[in-house]
């Protein structure tokens, strides 16, 4: 695993206007990932979470600051670098899985690779390989509503994974899955993590499923309150 | 091309939603097809009238008759080429739902002065020699399955039948075609001098003259020469070219186009709010996909397209599908020979209906789409949460 820093978050501020009011969710953030981390956001609702895990993946902007991926400024690129940018580098997995339910598991997981040149058997190829890394060969073309939350989830992770992206970014991922589908999903991210070498973060408030990872920052005020190593 | 497939799954999303949008759509553009096919039986005769040619009437209206002896003095007039006469006839086949034009003709100088439609020479020969031989267009021979040889006997309510007769008898000598497209193949000419000579009443008088003028440039003024020809004089004419005189025809039943115009924006005015309502319900629907594609990295300009696309994809399906049936619904048949002889769908009404099925996609795309571009992906993911 190496120790070169993949994602430099420098003293951001973001800043949300509701109305005539703004609310600062973040203020003055200072955060460093290494390649191959894979680090647990922790934190109370509210404390600003989702809101940096959106800055790292280019969904949003910082009000103030940097935040730099492999050395790019992510915060400084067009609406069109960024969205190009996160076809190449980003996975995300969601809480609630976001699958297009009109489509079958093998479609989900190449939607992405529309946005490649690779062609409709090499797509379809690619996807194949992603859902049999999540243990998904067998479900190819089941639907999301005749999949179980678990089975949903691990689509979610292969369509994720199938760019081969830099970094995983998971958002609450076991948050809509019992314990015994939660586990399988956080043991499948380790293996993601240590045997592909995949840098992960993962938010999450629960403490069985930052227990997973190699490092956990707790987020509390917009703040960090705490990076035990 | 690789996005159809995502696009075709979104349309598949609510069956009953797109598949009532496509049917709407679909109801409008057969309307269309319909309507202009209507408008063009009323304005064919102006768009394919020649403009060499001169319709000569009484100055009164054309039921007023004109001497036989006009015909020659037309022809002195200078920048006259040719002259022939018709005459109304109001023949009746059977009953009067069977109605098609019928009247006398100058078999040697008709189709000189109509070179759009074609007599075989020996249906000419056949016509020239056979006295109360008869004539007809295509679209008549195929509708009441007439060929030639057969008897068609014919009453007049205008001008009586002949002395000792019940009805007028002709024996059809020939079949002739167009080649132009949308001229009318419905009428049914026969001899003038036959029917001069039997008529009980108004012998020696015609309906109007047809005038072929040398040079079309002068085609007005020819008109007003005789006009001049004829004025303070018992039978003043009107001389008008043959656009005009089929105008004035077309105006007797209103402005056709205008009505055709009302009609059909009204139509597409409220296909535009369905289909509208459809794109938008459908975007409002899906506001976290729209905020996956765009995470995964969609690009903005990416989201437009495939949202337009989706609209015009049911635009066409039903547009399309509803302009090829009236089309060809028309092409299998004319449902109504008696009132409008030439019923078809102009290739113009093909192309303006698929101009108008692609911008009613567009247009009806256009707010959702814009809407779906400007989706700031983390609100539109947070949705779900």
């Amino acid at each position: 695993m190496s120790n070169a820093a993949l994602v430099q978050v420098q003293n951001v501020t973001k800043t949300f206007h509701r109305g005539s009011e703004d609310v600062p969710v973040l203020s003055g953030l200072d955060l460093m990932v290494n390649q191959g981390e894979f680090l647990a956001l922790m934190g109370p609702s509210g404390s600003g979470k989702s809101t940096l895990l959106n800055l790292i993946g280019g969904l949003d902007r910082p009000t103030q600051g940097s935040v730099s991926i492999g050395g790019d400024r992510i915060d400084q690129l067009s609406d069109r670098e960024l969205a190009a940018w996160r076809a190449r580098h980003v996975g995300f997995v969601f809480q609630f899985y976001n699958l297009m339910p009109v489509l079958n598991a093998q479609r989900n997981v190449e939607l992405p690779l529309l946005l490649t040149s690779l062609n409709k058997s090499e797509r379809r190829q690619h996807a194949e390989t992603a859902l049999n890394v999540v243990g998904l060969s067998h479900r190819l073309k089941h639907y999301p509503r005749t999949l179980s939350g678990g089975e949903q989830q691990r689509v979610g992770i292969a369509r994720a994974i199938v760019t081969d992206p830099t970094i995983l970014l998971c958002d609450e991922p076991t948050g809509d899955l019992d314990r015994k589908s939660g586990d399988d999903i956080l043991t499948l991210l380790q293996t993601l993590n240590k045997e592909q070498g995949k840098t992960i973060i993962m938010v999450t408030h629960d403490p069985h499923a930052s227990a997973r990872a190699s490092r956990i920052v707790h987020l509390d005020k917009g703040q960090l309150s705490a990076q035990p190593a | 091309m690789k996005y159809l497939g995502l696009i075709w799954s979104n349309l598949k999303r609510k069956k009953l939603r797109t598949a009532l949008t496509v049917l709407s759509i679909f109801v409008a553009l057969l309307l269309f097809g319909f309507l202009f096919a209507i408008k063009e039986a009323f304005t064919a005769g102006v768009r394919i009238a020649d403009a060499d040619r001169l319709i000569v009437r009484h100055k009164v209206s054309l039921i007023q008759t004109l001497p036989v002896s006009y015909e020659q003095r037309l022809a002195n007039v200078p920048g006259v080429a040719a002259v022939t006469h018709m005459t109304w006839f109001g023949g009746i086949y059977q009953e009067p739902k069977n109605f098609f034009a019928n009247m006398p003709a100058q078999p040697e100088k008709i189709f000189d002065l109509y070179p759009e439609y074609t007599l075989p020479p020996e249906a000419t020969a056949l016509w020239a020699k056979t006295k109360n031989g008869a004539v007809i267009g295509r679209t008549l021979a195929d509708r009441f399955q007439w060929k030639v040889g057969d008897r068609v006997p014919l009453t007049s309510p205008i001008w009586g039948e002949p002395e000792g007769a019940t009805a007028w008898e002709f024996e059809i000598c020939g079949i002739f075609d167009t080649i132009k497209k949308g001229a009318d193949t419905s009428m049914f000419y026969f001899r003038y001098d036959y029917f001069d000579e039997a008529r009980p009443r108004g012998k020696g008088e015609v309906g109007w003259y047809t005038v072929r003028v040398q040079n079309a440039n002068e085609a007005a003024a020819v008109a007003a020469k005789i006009d001049e020809e004829f004025a303070n004089s018992p039978f003043e004419t009107k001389a008008e070219p043959e656009g005009a005189f089929a105008a004035g025809f077309a105006q007797q039943v209103g402005d056709i186009g205008s009505i055709m115009i009302a009609v059909t924006s009204a139509v597409f005015f409220t296909i535009l709010l369905v289909a509208g309502n459809t794109m938008s319900q459908s975007v409002r629907e899906r506001t976290e996909e729209l905020g996956v594609l765009k995470a995964v990295g969609f690009p903005n300009g990416l989201i437009l397209v495939l949202v337009l696309a989706e609209s015009c994809v049911i635009a066409m399906l039903g547009g399309f599908l509803g302009l090829g049936l009236a089309w060809a619904l028309l092409q299998a048949g004319n449902p109504v020979p008696a009132l409008l002889p030439v019923l078809y769908v102009p290739n113009q009404a093909l192309i303006t209906g698929a101009v108008l099925v692609l911008l009613l996609g567009i247009v009806a795309g256009a707010m959702p789409a814009i809407t779906a571009m400007r989706l700031r992906t983390a609100e539109a993911l947070r949705r779900n949460g």
